[in-house]
């Protein structure tokens, strides 16, 4: 692409990146969450790729994205676990005064970041498993065409052999 | 403590173990193997416990998140996630999870030289999650979320290690499913904009008094959805086509959500139906469509010339069967006589026959492909010479298949044929020649892979651990066949009982 669409996309990551943790961190207060947030994020790689092409795309890691992608699932699932001292997904940091956990003054206002307890926490979790997803999703089918999802060469890119 | 989530867990473990394989597979394939098997065993673990709990009398109501699980109703009605371990859905779940473990342990020695194991297995648990969690849901929005993770997961599983046509088949699949899934979500919410409410036990104590035509759309909706879920006759095209086209152990794991299926069906139905006018055409019109499914299940199969593509047209008609009994059952939910009463445990015990005899003929597909290193069943003949064992236990799947006595299917059938005999003779007589036929099909099956001149390929040893998941089943299908009154009276009567008794479900949602 031409000089002017690289610039921009770069100057685009700032503003992207952060409405997209915008829309993450505050999945509790104003409509949105992990999920949206996850794809305005990911939105930023298949810019990159709009903008610098293929040989940008292959220098992509994917050992990392499937980090990402598992990561965020399992730490989703472990917060789910951590609550079973009650009941499963119970929220345990909510009112704990600890992380995420301030208790909310009566009466109308205008929403706390620190609270919800575990709610904002999921909400990260599942922000970052949606970027990593959706930007393999992204890569495979800009390079690969989706042919390789499920066949062997996949292995010799990312994961473990 | 942990018993008392233990509805939660046997969801949870198995969700989170698929999350985290991905970190076991970084470790080396065994340390990923024993913690794929770690985490299905212990779900099944904790299933077993609520079935022997649910089988006896105490059912299990579970509030997810809550400060306290068991209450569910604080306000007068439920505001959470509920999960709901009676007889009938603890059975399910049991046969179900039961089939995901067995085929899970079958796989570990199939997949060894292939990659990419992670992944399957990551699909496998998640599904296995799916079926659980659909078998337990007390919840209709739930109900659609495991409805979406079975389709996705299992679409996942069909297309693996194949290409092509593998493509093909998930990609009807997940395309029909994903056009039921809209169904049952239109039907939900008009249960939501009317109601305000999801649970489906509190809907249903509703629409028990003040039933109305756009209920009964909502129902309509929802069971057509979860008619294509379980491939009955009008929409079982997808069936054939997934099940010839996914690996066996892929399909065993199948039809292990197909029975979750057939279940969420007749939870819903007799749930809604139960004090209702409707529920006689309801049920006939199930039951109707059950004996199309026989018909064409048995006569497509009949013409076949892929063995797998044959066991799925001969799994269209099993699910007829199932069909057609809890259809004779609905139709009389109102006035329960002793023959509707035993259709119904008669359809329940083919609910879990089902499973057994499916599961082991996919499975041995599997391993007939396994020993032979062959792509098409076509190619071989006379494989008794060579391994025995398979022969036999392929005469077991197929006697219990096509409801022989002494096995389990005959057990199941002819409390079908006696019962629904005395509502509709036409209907029984059909039952009775789609099995007859069914036998002389898979006859034909057996003369042609396992008889004649010994086989001159190399066969290759099984491994242990496929040959004992086989013997569990033929072990299993061999109890249920020479013991099915003991079986009837301490599984399937309760459960029967739990199936039909839609004011305990209410009652204890509510």
């Amino acid at each position: 692409m031409s000089p002017i669409v690289k610039n921009v996309a770069v100057v685009l990551v700032i503003p992207i990146t952060m409405f997209g943790l915008y829309i993450i961190l505050h999945g509790h207060l104003t409509p949105g969450g992990g999920f949206p947030g996850g794809a305005i994020m990911a939105s930023l790689v298949v810019l990159f790729f709009v903008a610098f092409g293929k040989e940008w795309a292959k220098k992509i890691n994917k050992g990392i994205l499937f980090f990402g992608e598992s990561f965020g699932l399992a730490l989703f699932g472990l917060l789910a676990f951590l609550g079973l001292g009650t009941s499963f997904f119970h929220n345990f940091l909510a009112n704990s005064d600890s992380l995420f956990g301030m208790s909310i003054p009566f009466g109308a206002n205008s929403g706390f970041l620190w609270s919800g307890g575990i709610i904002p926490l999921m909400n990260i979790a599942v922000g970052l498993e949606v970027f990593a997803a959706l930007s393999i999703i992204a890569v495979v089918m800009f390079l690969e065409n989706g042919k390789v999802m499920f066949s062997e060469k996949e292995n010799n890119v990312g994961g473990k052999k | 403590m942990i018993l008392e989530n233990a509805p939660a867990l046997a969801i949870g473990i198995p969700l989170f173990a698929a999350f985290a394989v991905f970190f076991f597979g970084k470790l080396g394939k065994r340390a990923m193997k024993v913690w794929v098997v770690a985490g299905l065993l212990a779900a099944e673990v904790f299933i077993i416990w609520l079935a022997m709990d649910a089988l006896s009398g105490i059912s299990h109501f579970y509030a997810v998140g809550a400060q306290v699980p068991g209450i569910i109703s604080q306000a007068g009605f439920p505001v959470r996630v509920v999960l709901v371990v009676d007889a009938v859905s603890a059975l399910v779940a049991l046969v179900a999870m039961s089939l995901c473990l067995l085929a899970g342990l079958f796989s570990l020695r199939f997949f060894e030289k292939k990659e990419g194991g992670e992944k399957f297995y990551s699909l496998l648990l998640l599904l296995a999650a799916g079926i659980t969690g659909l078998s337990f849901t007390g919840d209709f929005f739930t109900m659609f979320v495991f409805l979406e993770v079975i389709s996705i997961s299992s679409a996942g599983l069909i297309v693996f290690f194949r290409e092509g046509e593998g493509f093909e088949a998930g990609f009807k699949y997940l395309v029909l499913l994903a056009i039921g899934a809209l169904f049952l979500l239109f039907g939900v919410g008009i249960f939501y904009g009317k109601y305000g409410l999801l649970n489906i036990g509190a809907i249903a104590s509703l629409v028990g008094v003040n039933a109305s035509f756009i209920d009964f759309t909502a129902v309509a909706l929802i069971a057509s959805a979860l008619l294509l879920k379980c491939g009955s006759f009008p929409v079982h095209m997808w069936k054939p086509d997934v099940y010839q086209k996914a690996s066996g152990i892929v399909s065993a794991v199948l039809v292990a959500s197909g029975l979750v299926g057939i279940y969420a069906l007749f939870r819903v139905l007799f749930l809604m139906l139960a004090n209702t006018p409707l529920s006689a055409m309801v049920g006939w019109v199930i039951a109707i469509l059950g004996v199309f499914s026989i018909f064409v299940g048995v006569t497509m199969a009949l013409k076949q010339t892929s063995l797998k593509r044959l066991v799925g047209y001969a799994a269209v008609a099993e699910t007829g069967f199932v069909l057609l009994a809890f259809g004779t059952g609905l139709a009389a939910v109102t006035s329960m006589d002793i023959f509707s009463f035993r259709a119904v445990i008669g359809g329940m015990f083919q609910l879990v026959n089902d499973g057994l005899d499916l599961g082991l003929l996919f499975l041995l597909i599997a391993a007939v492909g396994f020993v032979t290193k062959k792509k098409r069943i076509g190619e071989i003949s006379g494989l008794a010479h060579k391994s025995p064992v398979l022969a036999v236990l392929f005469l077991i799947g197929m006697f219990a298949i096509s409801g022989m006595p002494p096995f389990n299917g005959f057990a199941s059938k002819i409390i079908i044929y006696e019962s629904v005999y005395m509502a509709s003779p036409v209907f029984s007589i059909v039952g009775i020649l789609g099995s007859v036929m069914l036998l002389a099909i898979f006859v034909k099956v057996f003369v042609a892979i396992f008889l004649g001149p010994p086989y001159k390929g190399k066969v290759e040893v099984l491994p242990k651990s496929m040959l004992l998941v086989m013997c569990i089943f033929a072990f299993f299908i061999l109890l249920l066949g020479l013991f099915p009154k003991q079986a009837i009276e301490g599984v399937f009567l309760p459960a029967a009982k739990a199936l039909i008794n839609s004011q305990a479900y209410i009652g204890g949602i509510l």
